[in-house]
């Protein structure tokens, strides 16, 4: 475990030692090469999204702000499209709703995964029961087709509800992670030393496993993100999505329907497709490099 | 394989579809408004004028149940389910959605079940080469760039083979399954099945390589251990065959895990394959679902994700009984 400090174990070891071990821990993390690169991915094109929103004109995406299908120019860095939209405009605002999805359904289903997760490993029984066959269940029922059924009734209109019915699906695969790792935490000889120093269920669950299942819940949330903006894209392919605020599966939409390869406009569907590459591959690079760190045995090969 | 074994298994099974199955019932619930108005008035959108729908509206309500108590919706529900019985599509009306997922669910099954053959197979093969010490340098290098591609989506590998492998080099068709204007009647022969094969290339080979990444990354994590283990010292101390211990004792065990891995995937495999099928119009589920949202025919869109779901809880099932054979340390009431 990198997170070395195994609290409430070993206190009068631990003095006051905090600070430099913290930054021991940053200066380690940062010095592997994956996390750093899919960091500067990740953030990079987000700041770029949000500092541009601030200065690209908004009303460069609607419709018929430009004359129809130019192909890139001064004017217009990545020409128009069949409705006269700015392309360049569309993609500086539409990069961070994107995110935004991901961020919201990340966020819920990893605050899930960590509940159902702890619960259902520490407690066992029938709940842990329940709790792992329900999350089994949904990692195998095919999560598009459940949100392309509910989002053909119920036609979402707006980033942030789109988000909310995605995070259905989001809580199994960190859910199924958290409890695995609190399995293996559980038969530990620090947690029968806790209970043994006083420390009741909550506290044990709150200052013994969370802290080490830190790196997990890191890379559960990293994965539930990813998963979120995979979802988010192809309910948006199929025409389900949200089509008033600008963003990736929008413009891919768009560009499908407008039969955009077939026209030669590759203006149109490049800058969608290779950003949401990068945002794939620089999500994937933090989730391999946080399972490194948090899997020693990994990190040795992978030098 | 013992009873409790394979009770539990079909347990899991029908959990699956019954869950998948309650989503699907309650989802349209949920919506404001009654369905039949809502689907009326979307025929009415659409330019038919629906004379006295009010009437027609009480007709259907009575017809579908729909003024019955939930709970006896839900029980009728399940029990036309577990006959198969979807009712009828909307858009091609006298067309009962059984045919029209009749029609569609074999190009699906297919392209699926070969090409998750394919992936699994590769993929676990060059994980289990990418952690062993005899490998050669370059291979590491092909094996580890098919890694780093785990995370691209299906559907975007499959723009990027329309666009180029399709449009600019014109090596492949980019859509259809088979020539335009081919119907089966005209012969079911060799030249019409290469033809068939010839137009899934695409499709195919682009489920593959962006499937086989997450493979070979699972491979990987697990070769590793193995290759910590004391068996794999003991086998290189009695002076066995280089390959003997990467085949049948590193790769045999890091492998294992993986058949659960691939009952869990299926899931992601099939949502991402739906979206491959409509970019290159292949005439499976996917594609077939996509015309139903075009055309808001709840009963087909409900019908295709039904089946989806009850073909993959069957591939568990087959994974899952087939599991303990493989595995002998397997106790049979695996959790």
């Amino acid at each position: 475990m990198t997170i070395a400090s195994v609290p409430g174990t070993l206190p009068q070891e631990l003095p006051d030692q905090a600070q430099p071990q913290l930054w021991t821990n940053v200066r380690y993390w940062l010095g592997n090469w994956k996390l750093t690169i899919g960091l500067i991915m990740i953030v990079g094109l987000t700041s770029f999204s949000i500092i541009g929103s601030l200065i690209v004109d908004f009303d460069r995406t609607k419709v018929a702000s430009a004359d129809f299908n130019l192909r890139p120019s001064a004017e217009y860095p990545l020409g128009t499209d069949n409705v006269g939209r700015d392309i360049w405009a569309l993609m500086i605002h539409g990069i961070h709703p994107s995110l935004k999805v991901g961020l919201i359904a990340g966020v819920i289903g990893t605050l899930l995964g960590v509940i159902l997760g702890i619960v259902g490993g520490y407690y066992g029984g029938w709940l842990d029961t329940v709790i792992s066959t329900t999350a089994d269940i949904f990692l195998t029922i095919p999560s598009l087709l459940i949100l392309i059924v509910l989002a053909s009734y119920i036609r979402t209109t707006t980033i942030e509800f789109t988000a909310l019915v995605i995070a259905i699906f989001a809580w199994a695969g960190p859910t199924r992670l958290m409890r695995a790792q609190t399995l293996s935490l559980r038969e530990r000889a620090f947690i029968p030393l806790a209970k043994l120093s006083g420390q009741n269920d909550f506290e044990i669950a709150i200052k013994q496993i969370l802290p080490n299942l830190l790196p997990y819940v890191m890379a559960g949330f990293v994965g539930a993100v990813s998963g979120a903006i995979l979802s988010l894209v192809g309910i948006q392919v199929l025409g389900l999505g949200p089509l008033f605020t600008p963003n990736l599966g929008m413009i891919l939409q768009a560009a499908y329907l407008g039969a955009a390869i077939f026209r030669g406009m590759w203006w149109w569907w490049i800058p969608p497709t290779a950003t949401l590459m990068v945002i794939f591959i620089g999500l994937f690079l933090i989730s391999i490099a946080l399972d490194e760190l948090a899997n020693p045995r990994l990190r040795e090969r992978a030098k | 394989m013992s009873i409790q074994y394979v009770l539990r298994r079909l347990g899991i099974f029908f959990l699956i579809i019954w869950v998948a199955s309650t989503l699907n019932f309650i989802i349209p619930r949920l919506a404001p408004g009654d369905p039949i108005g809502a689907i009326l008035g979307q025929m009415q959108t659409q330019g038919a004028t629906v004379a006295n729908s009010a009437e027609i509206i009480a007709t259907f309500r009575e017809r579908f149940g729909l003024d019955d108590p939930l709970y006896i919706q839900y029980g009728k529900y399940l029990w036309s389910l577990a006959r198969f019985d979807l009712g009828y599509s909307i858009a091609f009306f006298p067309a009962k959605v059984t045919d029209i997922v009749g029609n569609a669910l074999p190009y699906t099954i297919g392209l699926l079940t070969v090409t998750t053959l394919i992936t699994f197979s590769m993929g676990i093969f060059a994980g289990a080469l990418l952690v062993w010490h005899a490998t050669p340098r370059l291979a590491k290098i092909v094996i580890t760039f098919f890694m780093m591609l785990a995370p691209i989506p299906y559907y975007l590998l499959a723009i990027i083979f329309v666009s180029v492998l399709a449009f600019s080099l014109g090596i492949f068709p980019y859509s259809g399954i088979v020539s335009v204007g081919r119907l089966p009647s005209q012969g079911f022969d060799l030249s019409y099945i290469l033809d068939v094969l010839y137009h899934s290339t695409l499709p195919a080979l682009s489920i593959i390589i962006a499937g086989v990444g997450g493979w070979i990354l699972g491979m990987r994590g697990m070769m590793v251990t193995v290759l910590g283990e004391d068996y794999l010292t003991l086998a290189e101390a009695k002076g066995l065959r280089e390959r003997r211990i990467f085949f049948a004792y590193a790769m045999r065990n890091a492998m294992l895990p993986q058949f659960t891995g691939l009952a869990i995937s299926l899931g992601y495999v099939v949502s991402g394959a739906t979206i491959v099928e409509l970019i290159f119009s292949y005439p499976g589920m996917g594609y077939r679902l996509f015309q139903a949202i075009s055309t808001n025919d709840f009963p087909v869109i409900q019908g295709i994700t039904f089946f989806l779901v009850v073909s993959i809880a069957v591939a568990i099932l087959v994974i899952d009984l087939i599991y303990p054979k493989l595995d002998p340390r397997i106790t049979y009431n695996r959790r």
